[in-house]
């Protein structure tokens, strides 16, 4: 991974508040989804594809490609956007999420789509796959990375927490979760329908490594992604807070977006807002 | 008779009870051999490895065995991602915890994900004995073939349990083998033939009236009854359909083609196992009178092994009884 230059930070920036554009143009063709989490996660989404993992999309069974797991599949459209902003696909095709015969499922479904990695939606199970793939490569003494990305409401599952225990004991330290902490999920905040509170002291108790960002700082995710990987005796979890809906004020915060599409008057708002943000941005940085 | 061709042990029933094995002993025996011979194979456990036998395995091959606690859902996940990265992962557990307590993460992440993950029920069926209905799985065969992608291997002996094992390895993609806890019969020998999604005629006459189709530990009892039947001048022939999905059509319709009746005998519910799988082969096809020897819509529960297999209905004098109302629904 290269040093993030200013240049390349705006660049960052700037895609990601394109990736919401396109993202709310994605979802108010597919009908249906979520919009919320992507929303949120857009900046990391951008910051994973276009400057953290080593890989190819011409190329997507790369053997020595890092690996991305998506544990919370319900937040697939903006993995689908930064993968046809990568390359992965035509862009034109993301207007098939959700549809029949598409490659672009409702949740994603590994065989369906080169470069996903694993199939995924049912909630906890995401970070142990990681696991195994983290495994496969210790055992292989293959270099590459793998990062999960999970939510926060599925570490209500008790699978999920099987797995924090297991990268406990076995030190899977060529591994990085990235855990989306937007306090959301379909029936309301996190810490009402099932406190989690605090995972930090979780995590720590299971012998990882714990480190907390602003998930929309892309600076700081990028300095944490490289600060975890310079440790070799634990798994490493990092907590991004982020806004559900960010971006789309009439989203922000409101758990009722977690798994609905805009209408089209709705989009229309959206997509209004987003483009006078992308020029805040830009000015911003000049 | 003993078909020729099956090269059987022809004194399987002589031989005292040091000569009967386990299953699940043969697939202990299967993942030793594949340490040496298949460096992809990684074996993994939830705090069972002595009773699935895999402790020999964990002892020679540590760095490629994983002790994943008590914690069945997590064992299946972290198989998946292997199996989807270059490994060939063995999960053993008991049938009743893995399929049953991570049916969802194996349906999910290792079928619909088409992971190359080998699946090892153990303590199938009623024989469990004294454990009780908690510990003995009597649907999995059923939770398993309606999984897309997921092939369901059932081994009649201890021998042929290892050769599903060592098949098991050599197959890509998800696949269900399911052992028993108790010693039995040893029927099979290394000359006899087995391919996976190939059922084998194991008892053969002249001109058979029944063919009694079984998997499992029923397989020895079926030809416990089918020696029984000749002595009382009923001849039926026998298979071996060890591999319950993909489904040997060829072979059952043959049988049927010779006998017009069939018995199907497994230590599982009547309802989706074998026995389902032979019904719905045969509405499609043609129908013919079928008979089910196995557990009608019931638990187990605590008891001697044996005891348990006759008080269910699971004996040879049960599987005669099915064999003689066969020959009596014959049109």
């Amino acid at each position: 991974m290269e040093p993030l230059h200013e240049e390349k930070l705006k660049y960052l920036e700037e895609l990601a508040n394109r990736m919401r554009e396109t993202l709310i143009q994605t979802l108010v063709e597919a009908g249906s989804g979520h919009s919320a989490g992507p929303l949120g996660m857009a900046d990391i989404f951008a910051a994973l594809y276009f400057h953290v993992l080593n890989h190819n999309p011409k190329k997507p069974d790369w053997a020595l490609r890092d690996r991305l797991i998506l544990s919370n599949g319900h937040i697939a459209p903006i993995r689908y956007v930064a993968m046809a902003y990568a390359g992965y696909f035509p862009i034109e095709e993301l207007k098939t999420l959700r549809k029949l015969h598409s490659r672009l499922q409702g949740h994603p479904h590994r065989t369906s789509l080169p470069g996903l990695e694993t199939t995924s939606g049912p909630l906890g199970s995401g970070l142990s796959q990681a696991i195994g793939v983290a495994l496969a490569a210790k055992l292989d003494q293959n270099k590459y990375r793998t990062y999960c990305i999970t939510s926060d409401g599925e570490h209500q599952e008790g699978n999920h927490w099987e797995a924090v225990m297991f990268a406990g004991k076995y030190r899977i330290s060529n591994l990085t979760a990235i855990v989306d902490r937007n306090n959301i999920q379909i029936d309301g905040a996190t810490e009402e329908v099932m406190p989690l509170e605090s995972l930090r002291a979780k995590y720590e108790a299971f012998r990882w490594n714990v480190l907390e960002i602003d998930g929309h700082n892309i600076e700081r995710f990028v300095d944490v992604v490289h600060e975890a990987r310079a440790i070799y005796e634990k798994p490493t979890v990092i907590f991004a807070h982020t806004i559900p809906g960010k971006g789309v004020s009439f989203m922000e915060g409101d758990y009722a977006w977690h798994g609905k599409a805009p209408k089209k008057d709705e989009a229309k708002a959206a997509l209004s807002e987003l483009r006078t943000l992308g020029k805040r941005i830009r000015s911003e940085h000049e | 008779m003993f078909e020729p061709f099956a090269k059987l042990n022809q004194n399987m029933f002589k031989v005292d009870a040091e000569g009967r094995r386990a299953t699940r002993d043969g697939y202990g025996e299967g993942l030793l051999a594949l340490g040496e011979t298949n460096k992809s194979v990684v074996v993994l456990t939830a705090d069972l490895s002595e009773s699935t036998r895999t402790e020999a395995f964990a002892k020679k091959y540590p760095e490629r065995f994983f002790e994943c606690g008590v914690a069945e859902q997590n064992m299946a996940t972290i198989a998946a991602g292997l199996g989807i990265s270059g490994k060939t992962p063995f999960i053993s557990s008991y049938a009743t915890f893995s399929p049953g307590r991570n049916l969802e993460q194996i349906r999910t992440t290792i079928a619909y994900n088409d992971a190359n993950v080998k699946i090892a029920g153990h303590h199938a069926g009623v024989s469990v004995g004294p454990d009780g209905a908690t510990h003995q799985a009597t649907e999995d065969i059923a939770w398993m073939r309606t999984m897309p992608n997921m092939k369901v291997i059932v081994p009649c002996d201890a021998v042929e349990a290892k050769k599903a094992t060592l098949a098991a390895a050599k197959i890509k993609g998800p696949v269900y083998l399911r052992f028993a806890r108790e010693k039995s019969p040893v029927m099979t020998t290394g000359k006899t033939p087995f391919t996976p999604g190939k059922a084998e005629l194991f008892w053969d006459s002249k001109k058979p009236e029944v063919g009694i189709v079984a998997c499992g530990l029923l397989v020895a009892t079926a030809l416990r009854a089918a020696q029984e039947l000749k002595a009382d001048g009923i001849e039926v022939a026998v298979i071996n359909v060890h591999t319950v999905k993909p489904l040997d059509g060829p072979a059952l319709r043959a049988l049927a083609n010779r006998t017009g009746a069939l018995v199907v005998a497994e230590e599982h519910q009547v309802a989706g196992g074998l026995g389902g799988a032979v019904a719905e082969f045969f509405a499609k096809e043609g129908p013919v009178p079928i008979e089910f020897v196995g557990l009608h819509d019931t638990f187990g529960q605590s008891g001697p092994s044996e005891e348990l297999l006759e008080f269910y209905g699971m004996g040879v004098g049960d599987i005669k009884s099915a064999v003689k109302r066969a020959k009596r629904r014959k049109s």
